[in-house]
C-alpha cells in the first residue's frame, strides 16, 4: 500500500506531463501535489476558475486545461492537498495530508516542485506592504484579490510585466513600473537575440504587454538602481535612482520581483548534486538528458531543475515519464527513444529564448552580492549583511559556517529567503567562486510538520 | 618546519588542547579535514551536564564545570552559557528509588552535585510537565552553551595564543621519522614531535596508524529544533524511563534530542534523518509536554560522533608510540568535558602526568592480554 512504482512530486506542467506519459505507458504512478487542484504555479486553479478571471489571465493559462484533462484521463493517481516534507536517497518520502503524516516508498521518484521567486534583499524589503509579485499573482489567480489603492511594481523579469498587464486589465491603479534590469543588459543580451528569434512568440508577447501598458499611460522607469522601500509602520513610498537623480513615489503597496529560480530545497535536502548556474544565478540540480539526478532512481524536471518555463517543463516531463517507463520495464529503449524524439526537438526549440531572457533580465550583480551593511539578509532571524561580513572576517568561510554562527537561514523559512543571497555575498567577499563554498545544507522537514504529526507518523512497509 | 605538537581534528577536543598548550607557551598546529566545528562539536545539543554521568567521569565533569562557570576567563567569550540546571524526571516511585540509590552512592564518595527533588519542586521548575511524575534527579549548576559559538570561541582563543589552525587538511597517513612524526596529508606533509589524536568519529583510523586499533563505532544521533515559543522552561529536562533531552533556548526555540540514530554513510560523511526513529522522540515529547503538540519542527539534523563500547572516552598517552596522545570516543557527552580534556592532554604532553584520575580512560583497556 505504501509502495509505488513511481511517485511524482508536483502537479505543474512538468509533473502532469510526466505522470500522464508514464501512466499511459503502463507505470503505476502517484502524483503528489500541495495544491487542491492540478495545474501547478502557472496553471494554478485552472479547473475551477471562473471563465471571466481565466480570460483575464490570457490564452496560455487556458492551455493548462488540456494538460489537466489528459492527466485526468490517465490511470495516474492524483493525491492533492498533500505536502512532501522529506525525501531521502533511499526514496523514502514523507508526506502530510489532512493532518496525517506518513512515509511512502517508491522505485522511482520524479521531483517537479517548480520555481520560486528569487528573493532579493533590498533596503526596506521586510516592511509590511512590500510583497512579491508572485504572491500578488497567487491572490489574483486563486481568490481574485487585487490591490485597490494603487501599487508600484518593481524589479525585473517577464513575470513583472505580466503581472502589471494582468492588473491593468483588472482595473488596478499602477503607480509605476520600475525596471531594475541594468541598461547594459540589453547589450549583453543582444548576441543571443538571433537564437531567441527562433522562439519569437515569447518576445512578441513581452513587447505586447509593454506596449499596452505604456499606451494606458502607466509611468515606466527603466535602468533603475538603489531601490528602497520607505515607511515607519508600513511602506509609504519607494525611492530609487533614475537618470542620475533620486526619485520618490508615494505608494501603499510595492510588489517586487526579480525573476524566478528553481525551488531546489527538496532535491538539495535529498542530497542530489547541484551546481551554481552563473547565467540563472541559482543552484541547479545536475541532471542527464533524461533528467536523472546524481542519485539513483531520482529525477528532477521542469523549473525545479532550472528555469525553462511552462512549455519546456511539459516536454521535460514527457521525457522523464518515458525514461521512467523504460527503466521500470514497461517500454524498451527503442520505443522510449522514438516517442521522445518530438519532445526533445520541441524542448530544444523552446529553450532557444532562454539565454536572451536570462541576459536581458539578469539582476544587477551588486544587488545580490553587495547589499548595504544594515540590509536584512535573513528576515526570519533578523540577520544583516553587516553581521555576515563580520562572520566572514572572523574566519567563517562558507555559508554553512556562517549559518551555524549567526543563525542566518535557521528560521522557519529554512533559508529559502537568504540562501541565494548568502551564496553570492560570501563569494563576493572572499573573491572566490560560489560553488567552492557550497550552499546551505538543507535539512528536513522542508515543509511544516508538527510534533504531534510526527508522533503520529504512519510508517512505510519494509524496503523492497 | 617541525611543530612541537600537531593536533589532528579541529573539534572542541583539538581546539581546547590547542588553547591549553597555548596558555603554556606551546603553539600547536591543528589540522582539520573540513572546517573547525563542522562535526560533533558544532552541531550537538550544547548540554552542560554533570548529572547522571558514569562514575569514572565525575572528577572530570566537576573540573570541567568549574571552567565553564568562568569560561570567559579561559576563552574571552561567554559561549552563550546558561546555568539553569538539568534534571532527570522519575515517573514512578521505583524510578525515583533508583535515583535515590545513585545519590547515596555518590555521597558515599563525597560528591554532592546531584540531589533528589520532590514533586512540588519539580513542578515549580517545570510547570508544563505532564501531571503524575514523582520527582527528579537535579543539578542546579548544570546548563547549556551554544556549541558552534563555544567551538568558535576556542578557535579564536587558540589562534590568539599562536596556534595555527588549518582547514581542509586531512591527515592520510603517518610515518615515524627521527625525533618525531611525519604526517602525510592531502595538502603536503607536516612534521611534529608530538601528535594528538582528536579525530572524533574518525579517530580509529589514526589509532590504527600506531597499531592500536580500538572498538570505536561512529554513530549519528539526531536532534530537532522547533519554532520559537514564549519562554516556558529554564532547566534541561531528561527522563529516567525515556530517551529524552529537552531544552528551551534563549531565543525561544526548543531543542529535542533522544539519542535516536540517523542513517550514517561514513564513506561519504553523510547522515540521513530516520523519521521512523525520530517519531519516537516526538512521542516522548508529546508524553511529557502535551502543550508541544501543535508546535512546528523547523529542522532535524544529526552529528557524527565516536562511541566506545563502555560509553566512556579514551583520554591517554599512546600505549605504542612515543609522543602520541589520544582524546576521542566521547560517546555523545563530550561537549561538557572539552575544557578539561584539553588541559589534561596539555599536561600529559608537557608534564607527563595530570592530577585528574584518567586511568579508566586508558586506551589499553581495549587491548587483550
Ligand atoms: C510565483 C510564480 C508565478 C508564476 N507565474 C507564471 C505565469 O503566470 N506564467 C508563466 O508562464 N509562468 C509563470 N511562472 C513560471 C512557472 O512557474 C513555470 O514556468 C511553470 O509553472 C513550471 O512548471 P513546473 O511544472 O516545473 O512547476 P510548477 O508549475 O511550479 O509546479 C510545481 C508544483 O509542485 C508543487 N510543490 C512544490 N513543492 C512541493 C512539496 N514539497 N510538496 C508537494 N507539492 C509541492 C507546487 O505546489 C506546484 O503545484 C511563475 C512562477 C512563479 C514562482
Ligand atoms: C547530536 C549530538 C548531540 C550531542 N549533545 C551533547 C550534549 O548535549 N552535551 C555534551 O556534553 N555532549 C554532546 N554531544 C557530544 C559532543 O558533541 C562530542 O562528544 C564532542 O563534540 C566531541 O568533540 P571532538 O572534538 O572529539 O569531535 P568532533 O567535533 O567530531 O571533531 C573531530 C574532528 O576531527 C576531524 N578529523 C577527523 N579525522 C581527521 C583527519 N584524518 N585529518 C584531519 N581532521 C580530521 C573531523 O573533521 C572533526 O571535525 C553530542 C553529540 C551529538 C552528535
Amino acid at each position: 500500500m505504501a509502495h509505488h512504482q513511481l511517485v511524482i512530486i508536483g502537479g505543474g506542467p512538468a509533473g502532469l506531463a510526466a505522470a500522464t506519459t508514464a501512466a499511459n505507458a503502463g507505470v503505476e504512478c502517484l502524483l503528489i501535489d500541495e495544491q487542491a487542484s492540478p495545474g501547478g504555479q502557472v496553471y494554478r486553479a485552472i479547473t475551477d476558475i471562473p471563465p471571466q478571471r481565466a480570460k483575464l489571465l490570457g490564452p496560455d493559462y487556458q492551455y493548462g486545461r488540456m494538460l489537466v484533462e489528459d492527466f485526468n484521463a490517465s490511470k495516474a493517481i492524483h493525491q492533492p492537498s498533500t505536502t512532501v516534507w522529506s525525501l531521502d536517497a533511499q526514496r523514502e518520502i514523507g508526506i502530510l495530508h489532512n493532518n496525517q503524516a506518513a512515509l511512502l516508498r517508491a522505485d522511482r521518484v520524479i521531483i517537479a516542485t517548480g520555481a520560486m521567486e528569487r528573493p532579493v534583499p533590498f533596503a526596506g524589503w521586510t516592511l509590511p506592504g512590500v510583497m512579491t509579485a508572485g504572491a500578488g499573482q497567487i491572490l489574483l489567480k486563486s481568490a481574485g484579490i487585487v490591490p485597490n489603492n494603487g501599487v508600484v511594481v518593481a524589479g525585473s523579469g517577464p513575470l513583472l510585466l505580466l503581472l502589471a498587464w494582468q492588473y491593468m486589465h483588472a482595473g488596478v491603479t499602477i503607480n509605476a513600473i520600475v525596471d531594475l534590469s541594468p541598461k547594459r543588459n540589453f547589450w549583453t543580451a543582444l548576441p543571443h537575440l538571433p537564437r531567441a528569434l527562433l522562439a519569437y512568440h515569447y518576445l512578441i508577447k513581452g513587447l505586447k504587454y509593454q506596449l499596452e501598458l505604456k499606451k494606458a499611460g502607466v509611468p515606466f522607469y527603466s535602468g533603475v538602481a538603489d531601490l528602497c522601500a520607505l515607511g515607519k509602520e508600513s511602506i509609504e513610498a519607494v525611492e530609487f535612482t533614475h537618470n542620475g537623480g533620486r526619485k520618490r513615489i508615494e505608494t501603499p503597496l510595492l510588489m517586487s520581483h526579480f525573476g524566478v529560480i528553481p525551488d531546489s530545497h527538496l532535491s538539495r535536502s535529498t542530497g542530489c548534486h547541484h551546481y551554481w548556474s552563473p547565467s540563472q544565478l541559482c543552484w541547479r540540480a545536475t541532471i542527464d538528458p533524461w533528467s536523472n539526478s546524481s542519485i539513483e532512481g531520482i529525477a528532477v524536471i521542469g523549473d525545479s531543475a532550472g528555469i525553462g518555463g511552462a512549455v519546456a517543463a511539459r516536454h521535460a516531463g514527457r521525457l522523464a515519464g518515458l525514461e521512467s517507463a523504460h527503466l521500470l520495464g514497461c517500454i524498451g529503449s527503442k520505443e522510449r527513444d522514438e516517442k521522445a524524439h518530438q519532445d526533445r526537438r520541441w524542448l530544444a526549440e523552446d529553450l532557444h529564448v532562454r539565454p536572451f531572457l536570462e541576459a536581458l533580465f539578469r539582476p544587477a550583480p551588486n544587488l545580490l552580492a553587495e547589499p548595504e551593511n544594515d540590509t536584512l539578509i535573513c528576515r526570519c532571524e533578523e540577520i544583516t549583511a553587516g553581521t555576515i561580513r563580520q562572520a566572514i572576517e572572523d574566519g567563517h568561510r562558507d555559508p554553512n559556517q556562517i549559518k551555524f554562527l549567526t543563525r542566518c537561514g535557521m528560521g522557519p523559512c529554512q533559508g529559502r529567503q537568504c540562501d541565494n543571497a548568502i551564496s553570492q555575498l560570501v563569494a563576493h567577499e572572499l573573491g572566490n567562486d560560489i560553488e567552492k563554498n557550497e550552499g546551505y545544507r538543507i535539512r528536513p522537514p522542508i515543509r511544516p510538520l508538527t510534533i504531534e504529526q510526527l508522533a503520529d507518523l504512519h510508517e512505510a512497509g519494509e524496503a523492497k | 618546519m617541525k611543530s612541537e605538537v600537531i593536533i589532528i581534528g579541529g573539534g572542541l577536543m583539538g581546539l581546547s588542547t590547542a588553547v591549553h598548550l597555548g596558555l603554556r607557551g606551546v603553539k600547536a598546529t591543528v589540522l582539520e579535514k573540513d572546517s573547525p566545528g563542522r562535526h560533533a562539536s558544532g552541531v550537538n545539543a550544547g548540554g552542560l551536564r554533570q548529572l547522571n554521568r558514569h562514575m569514572d567521569e565525575i572528577p572530570l565533569t566537576i573540573a570541567a564545570a568549574e571552567i565553564w562557570k568562568n569560561i570567559r576567563s579561559l576563552v574571552d567569550r561567554d559561549c552563550d552559557v546558561e546555568f539553569n540546571g538539568q534534571l532527570r524526571v522519575a515517573e514512578t516511585q521505583e524510578e525515583l528509588n533508583t535515583l535515590q540509590k545513585r545519590v547515596g552512592a555518590l555521597q558515599a564518595k563525597g560528591y554532592s552535585h546531584e540531589r533528589i527533588i520532590d514533586k512540588d519542586t519539580l513542578y515549580r521548575l517545570v510547570p508544563q510537565l505532564i501531571a503524575g511524575c514523582v520527582g527528579a534527579l537535579y543539578n542546579p549548576d548544570d546548563g547549556s552553551a551554544r556549541p558552534f559559538h563555544a567551538t568558535s570561541a576556542f578557535r579564536y582563543k587558540a589562534s590568539a595564543l599562536g596556534a595555527k589552525i588549518h582547514s581542509k587538511v586531512e591527515v592520510q597517513s603517518i610515518d615515524k621519522i627521527t625525533g618525531g612524526w611525519q604526517l602525510n596529508t592531502n595538502q603536503g606533509t607536516y612534521t611534529a614531535v608530538n601528535i594528538v589524536n582528536c579525530a572524533g568519529a574518525w579517530a580509529n583510523k589514526i589509532a590504527c596508524a600506531f597499531d592500536e586499533s580500538v572498538p570505536l563505532t561512529p554513530k549519528a544521533p539526531m536532534l530537532m529544533v522547533t519554532e520559537r515559543l514564549p519562554p516556558f522552561l529554564k532547566p534541561v529536562v531528561g527522563a529516567v524511563g525515556h530517551k529524552l533531552s529537552f531544552k528551551q533556548m534563549q531565543n525561544g526555540t526548543v531543542i529535542i534530542g533522544g539519542a535516536h540514530l540517523a542513517h550514517l554513510d561514513m564513506q561519504q560523511q553523510k547522515t540521513e534523518i530516520n523519521f521512523a526513529k525520530l517519531k519516537t522522540s516526538a512521542q516522548t515529547v508529546s508524553t511529557f509536554f502535551p502543550h508541544m503538540a501543535n508546535v512546528r519542527i523547523v529542522r532535524a539534523w544529526a552529528g557524527i560522533e565516536a562511541f566506545m563500547p563502555d560509553n566512556i572516552p579514551v583520554i591517554s598517552a599512546s600505549s605504542k608510540a612515543d609522543g602520541v596522545f589520544h582524546a576521542f570516543g566521547f560517546s555523545a557527552h563530550g561537549f561538557q568535558l572539552s575544557p578539561i580534556v584539553g588541559r589534561i592532554i596539555s599536561q600529559l604532553i608537557l608534564d607527563g602526568q595530570t592530577e585528574l584520575p584518567i586511568k579508566p580512560f586508558d586506551i589499553r583497556r581495549f587491548q587483550s592480554g
